[in-house]
């Protein structure tokens, strides 16, 4: 399905993936982070394969998938506690902390289920920030926000870069970040 | 250690030429050791003491009740070199397995059924083996229905194969679980056969059938694997230069 | 390791308090076997010798249905909203995870049917003696349900109409259990030791927690490619 891809990005890069619908770009990133196995090719983290120690690899990664990972029934915070909880200790501090940084402090202790598609996006966005990773791997992290959403993506995906850490996104429309460290990949349906 | 004929092996196309190339020389060895078997069974071999001409059907019934088992073992043993080794034309033979396999099943079942009528006076008495066969029936249906229940060719090979393996680490806990079951519920009017009766004019056919069946299985594996293969590759390069020419 | 520990004991935290948000779902097993074991006196005859013959069979059909039931439900929801990803992706095991998963299932379905099956075994006419065998009997027969089930649950993720096709592979796999399980409360029914089927049912359950988290492993790793 994708063919002819060789790319590598370093720390304090952030790779922008576009493409239109159907070009593969939700494959290439569910095959970055070693969920769909590369019929050929080789994917290296700090040289070495992916799958040759893929608990350690995972460990190191965030992943933001279209849909966000949440429990209807359990409120905002309950749900970062349980779902970063997996991954490393964490206390409600931490938890409060980053449901500040995306602006979601105004609903933690509310039932996912009532709130909107937007602030959902941005209580998964607060647990990408939680795991506390170097690489974060997001499909389509604005979708559902509005323009002040869009912008918090933004910033977020910069501080990260900033820090050090890397960051490979698709995205339909190109996020607001500013331009040094962010290379795009452009993938074509054909 | 070379690992070179074992990715070769893998290849599709080289498995397709070396099935073609390999089927007549299955099939016409079982096709004569079918017909002597048969002849051996049905004509030679002298009427059993006990169950008169009523027992030739054993002919057909154990090697089709072996030949059930054999294929589920190899179903799983190739579907788990091809989890392991993600080597496609291994999960190619054990998709060919299943419909073969599940065949030799109903054989076993059938032939198996009409020797109950005249021993129990009914098809169907919960005999364990026949009981035990019945349940690897619906494993095999269970198989052939999640195969084509899955949409994408190699999450259904790869998903199938977890259900094989798993499959075939149950089917000896059926067998026993239902011969257990049987010792319990026991009927007094069930027969037994005695073992000591079984002379080598009986003998003979028997093995023979057993030998002729297992080619018939392979050459029957091979036909499907080729089908197989080409179904799966047919937008390959090769598949449409063999074609073209 | 303390972190996998911990990890475990989010995930069957969150499946409980999950549970007890939606009771209404628990309930669903559970009356499922009240009213199969309420259909056989009526399909059969209201005489207790008949209905203690046949009260083995009947608890562990109905008990072996209604498992059916709650296993559809193992991982669909963790699947659609993506949890399940992010479980193979927490850098934990996924093996480990899942088999925590598995656990609060018996907890929230095995478990109380287990409790239950008395209150139902007594209806068809059972003896107060042979209540220890049945729990016994039912509970060991339910953890390897729950096992198989995550194994199962795991192939049929994302076909569509998993549910039949989710029956057609768990309940021949079954066969052995039903046969073991039925024995021992039958035993118990009438008195006799029980131990005998109750060590093969046993004997199931080991090799189910030794295998079958593994299989679900492979197979949900699988429904996510």
């Amino acid at each position: 399905m994708l063919r002819g891809l060789s790319f590598a990005v370093d720390g304090g890069e952030y790779l922008e993936v576009t493409g239109p619908n159907g070009a593969g770009k939700t494959s290439l990133l569910r095959t970055l982070i070693g969920l769909v196995h590369a019929e050929s090719g080789r994917i290296t983290w700090n040289g070495r394969p992916i799958l040759e120690d893929a608990r350690a690899y995972h460990s190191q990664l965030a992943w933001l998938g279209h849909e966000s990972p949440l429990k209807a029934d359990l409120t905002a915070a309950e749900n970062l506690a349980f779902g970063i909880g997996i991954r490393r200790r964490i206390d409600a501090v931490a938890v409060a902390t980053a449901l500040d940084e995306v602006g979601a402090q105004g609903f933690s202790d509310r039932p996912v289920r009532t709130l909107s598609a937007g602030q959902r996006r941005r209580v998964a966005l607060a647990g990408v920030l939680l795991a506390g990773v170097p690489l974060w791997v997001l499909d389509e992290p604005a979708t559902h926000l509005d323009a002040d959403g869009q912008a918090l993506v933004g910033r977020l995906v910069e501080r990260q870069i900033v820090a050090g850490g890397i960051v490979v996104a698709a995205v339909h429309a190109p996020l607001p970040v500013v331009e040094a460290g962010t290379r795009r990949l452009g993938l074509s349906s054909k | 250690m070379d690992w070179t004929w074992f990715h070769r092996f893998g290849s599709p196309p080289h498995l397709y030429r070396l099935a073609g190339t390999l089927v007549p020389w299955f099939a016409w060895p079982a096709a004569i050791l079918i017909a002597a078997g048969l002849y051996g069974g049905l004509v030679l071999a002298p009427p059993d003491y006990q169950q008169g001409d009523g027992f030739r059907i054993i002919y057909v019934h154990a090697p089709s009740a072996w030949l059930s088992l054999m294929a589920y073992t190899m179903m799983a043993v190739t579907a788990a070199i091809g989890l392991i080794w993600r080597m496609k034309a291994a999960h190619a033979v054990a998709a060919s397995c299943a419909p073969v396999g599940a065949w030799f099943t109903v054989a076993a079942l059938g032939t198996g059924m009409l020797w109950g009528k005249p021993m129990w006076g009914t098809y169907w008495a919960w005999d364990p083996r026949l009981t035990a066969e019945l349940v690897l029936l619906f494993l095999y249906l269970g198989y052939i229905g999640l195969r084509s229940a899955i949409e994408d060719p190699q999450r259904a090979d790869r998903a199938s194969a977890v259900l094989a393996i798993v499959g075939v680490i149950n089917v000896p806990i059926v067998r026993y679980s239902v011969e257990w079951w049987n010792s319990i519920h026991q009927a007094p009017s069930v027969m037994k056969f005695g073992k000591p009766s079984i002379s080598w004019p009986m003998l003979t056919p028997l093995l023979i059938m057993f030998v002729g069946f297992t080619l018939l299985f392979a050459a029957l594996v091979l036909v499907r694997v080729r089908a197989e293969i080409l179904r799966r590759e047919r937008q390959a390069r090769w598949v449409t230069e063999m074609v073209t020419q | 390791m303390s972190g996998a520990w911990q990890a475990a004991r989010l995930v069957i935290e969150r499946d409980l308090r999950l549970a007890f948000r939606n009771r209404a779902q628990l309930l669903h097993p559970l009356l499922f076997f009240a009213i199969v074991t309420t259909l056989f006196p009526l399909a059969l005859s209201p005489e207790p010798s008949r209905l203690r013959d046949v009260a083995p069979g009947v608890l562990w059909v109905a008990a072996l249905l209604a498992s059916l039931l709650a296993i559809e439900f193992l991982f669909r929801d963790d699947a659609q909203d993506g949890t399940l990803e992010q479980y193979a992706l927490s850098g934990q095991s996924l093996t480990w995870l899942l088999f925590a998963k598995t656990l609060s299932h018996w907890l929230l379905t095995g478990l109380p049917l287990a409790l239950m099956s008395p209150v139902a075994a007594y209806g068809l006419g059972v003896a107060v003696e042979a209540v220890p065998g049945i729990i016994a009997s039912i509970t060991l027969g339910t953890i390897a349900l729950s096992l198989l089930g995550a194994v199962t649950a795991g192939l049929t993720l994302g076909i569509r109409r998993g549910g039949a096709m989710l029956s057609l592979l768990t309940l021949p796999l079954a066969v052995p259990l039903l046969i073991f399980g039925a024995q021992a409360t039958a035993r118990a029914i009438a008195g006799e030791p029980v131990a005998g089927p109750m060590y093969l049912l046993a004997a199931f359950v080991v090799l189910g927690l030794t295998l079958a988290p593994l299989a679900a492993a492979a197979a949900v790793r699988i429904s996510l490619e």
